[in-house]
C-alpha cells in the first residue's frame, strides 16, 4: 500500500497538494505534516486517492474548514467520507476543566473537610445500627446466623494461624536477638527474658495480631461488602426483608470480636517460643530455666493488659471493614478505595486506642 | 480461503476442565455482511467471540481471520491484525480512570503515537459524534453515563481506528426499545458507510430483523445452520423453529413487515 503525496506549483501563488494511493489513519500524521508545510492558498487534488478512511478524510476536512483549502478531483466514495465527516464535526472537550492551583487546593481542603464530617457521621450512624442489631438479636435469638459466624471463625481465625504464628516466631526471634545485643553491653543478657516476656504479653501480641488481621480480614471485609453492594446484593437483601447489618455485619463483627483474643494469645506464645529458641541457642539458656524465668518476671497481670485489648482491637478492625464496605457506591474503582480506607482506618485507631489503653493502665497501677 | 471470507473457522474445540463448549465448529463470516450470531444461553456465543480476537485459546481447531491464522501466534504479529478490528464488550469495557475522549484516544495513542494532540483530539471529536454521542459526553468519565452512553462510548472506542471488521457482544441488551432501535440503525449507517464486516452476538429478535445479512445459529456444541432468516425459518430443527417461531419472534417479524411496508 505504498502511498506518495507529490507538491506542485500549477499556477503561480496557488500551492496544490496531491494526494496519492491511500489516506488512512496509518499516513494521517504524515500526511497532516506535508499539508502544514505548505502555505496558502491551497488546492488539495484527491484524484490519485486509492483507499480513504474517516481519519484521513479528516485531516482534508479540517484542512478545508481552516484553511480555506480548495478539493478537486474526489471520487463519489471521496465524495461521500468527507460528507459523513462534516456532518460529524461537533468540538468536544477531552478532559473535564480544571480550575487554577489555588482555588483547587481550596476546593480539595474543603471536601476533605466535608467527607472527613460525613464519615464520622456516617461513622457514628453505622455503629449505631450495628448495636440495634445486636440487641435485636439479643431479643430474638432465632435471627442469630450461626452458620455464617462459624464461617468467619474459620475465615478469620483459623486460616489466620499460619501467617501469624510465622509472624510471630520471627518477631520473637528479632526482639531477642535485639535486647540481647543491646542488653549485652551492660552484662545484663539475661534480662533479655524479662524484655520478650512483657513487651510480648503487654504490647506486641495483640498489636501485631491487629494489624496482621486489618491486613487480612478488615481488607476483605471492605472489598465483600462493596462487591455485594455493586452487584446490588445489599439491595436485593434489603427488599426481601433481610437486614444486611444483621446477615453482613453482625457475623464478621462477632467473629472479629472473638477470634482476635484467641488469636493474640496465640500470638504471644508462639513469640515467647521464638524468642526461647534464640535464647537457647544464643545466650545458652535451657528452655526450662527460660519459662521459670518468665513466670517469675512476668506478673500475670500482663497477660489479662494484652487480652482485655485485643477483642477492642477486633471490634475496631470489623467496624472500619464493614463500614467502608457499606460506603461504596458507584464502580469498583471505590471497591479498591474503600478496601485501603478500611485497613489504613483500622490501624489508625487502633494504635490510638493502644495508646490510650496504655495510659489507662499506668493510670490504674497495672505497670 | 477466499477473498471475500473475513473470518474462517474449522474444527473449533472449547472446553472448560470437563465441559466442551464447541467441538467441531465450522463457520464463515463474508466480508461486508451482518452475521448475527444467536443461541440459548450457554452455548458459547460469548466464548466464540473471545476465541476469534484471541482471548480465548482453543484447545483444537483452526481460526483465521482477514486471512491470517490467530492460533499460537506472537503477540508482536498479532498486533497488526488487532489494529484492523474492533471490539464493543457486552458492558462497554470503558477504562474506568479515563474520560470518554480520552478512551476513544487510547487506540490511535497506541498504534500512531505521532499524531500531534490537536488533530487526535479532533479525531476522537469526530469519533464521538459518530457514535451518536452529543458533545459534552466528551469530557465525561464512565461512572457518569447512563448504560446506552456507555454502548455508545464503547463503539466509538471500537470505532477509533477505523476498523474493517467489528466485534459487537449483544450491543441492544439493556438498553430501552427506542435506544436499542436507535443504536441498530446507528451500526446499519456505520456499516454501509465504513464497509464494516459486523459480527453481532445478539438476543435481540428485532435487531436480527432490521439489520443481520445472514444469522449463525449456535446449539449441541457447533453452528448448526447459517443463512437469512427465511432460510433458517425453512429448517426444521424445533430450537430453531420455537426461537423464530414464539411470541417474540413472531411479533419481531411482524415488526419488520410493517416497517418494511411503510418503507
Amino acid at each position: 500500500m505504498a502511498a506518495q503525496s507529490t507538491t506542485a506549483e500549477a499556477t503561480p501563488g496557488q500551492h496544490v497538494y496531491r494526494c496519492v494511493g491511500s489516506i488512512t489513519i496509518a499516513r494521517a500524521a504524515s500526511t497532516q505534516r506535508e499539508i502544514d508545510a505548505l502555505p496558502d492558498p491551497l488546492t488539495l487534488d484527491l484524484s490519485g486517492v486509492q483507499k480513504m478512511d474517516t481519519v484521513g478524510a479528516w485531516v482534508i476536512y479540517r484542512t478545508v474548514r481552516d484553511r480555506g483549502a480548495r478539493v478537486v478531483g474526489g471520487g463519489a466514495t471521496v465524495e461521500a467520507l468527507l460528507k459523513q465527516v462534516a456532518e460529524a464535526d461537533s468540538p468536544t472537550q477531552i478532559r473535564p476543566e480544571e480550575p487554577s492551583s489555588a482555588l483547587r487546593i481550596l476546593r480539595e481542603i474543603g471536601e476533605w473537610v466535608a467527607e472527613a464530617g460525613q464519615t464520622l457521621v456516617g461513622l457514628v450512624g453505622f455503629l449505631g445500627a450495628v448495636l440495634v442489631s445486636f440487641a435485636t438479636i439479643i431479643r430474638w435469638p432465632k435471627r442469630f446466623r450461626l452458620n455464617a459466624v462459624i464461617q468467619r471463625f474459620d475465615l478469620v481465625g483459623v486460616r489466620a494461624l499460619g501467617i501469624i504464628g510465622l509472624m510471630s516466631f520471627l518477631i520473637g526471634i528479632v526482639i531477642g536477638q535485639q535486647g540481647a545485643v543491646q542488653l549485652r553491653q551492660f552484662g545484663a543478657e539475661v534480662y533479655t527474658i524479662n524484655l520478650v516476656g512483657r513487651i510480648t504479653l503487654r504490647e506486641l501480641g495483640p498489636l501485631m495480631t491487629a494489624i496482621m488481621v486489618a491486613g487480612r480480614s478488615g481488607s476483605a471485609f471492605a472489598a465483600q461488602i462493596g462487591t455485594m453492594k455493586l452487584t446490588e446484593e445489599v439491595d436485593a437483601m434489603r427488599t426481601i426483608g433481610v437486614s444486611p447489618i444483621e446477615a453482613l455485619v453482625v457475623p464478621r463483627m462477632l467473629a472479629a470480636v472473638i477470634m482476635m483474643p484467641l488469636l493474640s494469645f496465640y500470638s504471644m506464645i508462639v513469640t515467647l517460643i521464638g524468642g526461647g529458641i534464640y535464647v537457647w541457642v544464643d545466650l545458652g539458656i535451657p528452655p526450662l530455666t527460660y519459662i521459670e524465668r518468665l513466670q517469675e518476671v512476668v506478673p500475670i497481670r500482663d497477660l489479662w493488659v494484652g487480652l482485655v485489648k485485643a477483642p477492642v482491637f477486633g471490634f475496631i478492625i470489623a467496624l472500619a471493614g464493614c463500614f467502608q464496605g457499606m460506603m461504596v457506591e458507584g464502580d469498583s474503582e471505590q471497591v479498591g478505595i474503600r478496601t485501603t480506607a478500611a485497613v489504613v482506618q483500622a490501624i489508625f485507631l487502633v494504635i490510638v486506642v493502644d495508646a490510650v489503653f496504655a495510659v489507662f493502665f499506668s493510670q490504674v497501677g497495672w505497670i | 480461503m477466499s477473498r471475500d471470507t473475513v473470518i474462517s473457522i474449522r474444527g473449533l474445540k472449547n472446553s472448560f476442565g470437563e465441559q466442551v463448549i464447541h467441538e467441531g465448529l465450522d463457520l464463515d463470516v463474508r466480508r461486508g455482511e451482518i452475521l448475527g450470531v444467536v443461541g440459548g444461553s450457554g452455548t458459547g456465543k460469548s466464548v466464540l467471540m473471545r476465541s476469534i480476537i484471541g482471548l480465548q485459546t482453543p484447545s483444537a481447531g483452526e481460526i483465521d481471520v482477514l486471512g491470517e491464522n490467530m492460533i499460537g501466534r506472537e503477540e508482536d504479529e498479532a498486533k497488526n491484525i488487532r489494529r484492523r478490528w474492533g471490539v464493543l464488550f457486552q458492558a462497554g469495557a470503558l477504562f474506568s480512570t479515563l474520560t470518554v475522549a480520552e478512551n476513544v484516544e487510547v487506540p490511535i495513542r497506541e498504534y500512531f503515537p505521532f499524531i500531534k494532540e490537536d488533530l487526535l483530539d479532533e479525531i476522537a471529536s469526530f469519533k464521538i459524534a459518530m457514535s451518536g454521542l452529543p458533545a459534552n459526553a466528551g469530557p465525561k468519565y464512565p461512572a457518569e453515563l447512563s448504560g446506552g452512553m456507555k454502548k455508545r462510548a464503547g463503539l466509538a472506542r471500537a470505532l477509533a481506528l477505523d476498523p474493517e471488521l467489528l466485534f459487537l457482544d449483544e450491543p441492544t441488551a439493556g438498553l430501552d426499545p427506542i435506544g436499542a432501535a436507535g443504536f441498530d440503525e446507528l451500526i446499519m449507517q456505520l456499516q454501509k458507510r465504513l464497509e464494516l464486516t459486523v459480527f453481532l452476538i445478539t438476543h435481540d429478535l428485532d435487531t436480527l430483523y432490521a439489520i443481520c445479512d445472514r444469522v449463525a445459529v449456535l446449539a449441541d456444541r457447533k453452528v448448526i445452520a447459517i443463512g437469512t432468516i427465511p432460510e433458517l425459518l425453512a429448517l426444521d430443527h424445533p430450537w430453531i423453529q420455537e426461537y423464530f417461531n414464539g411470541p417474540r419472534g413472531r411479533a419481531a417479524a411482524l415488526g419488520h413487515e410493517e416497517q418494511a411496508a411503510h418503507d
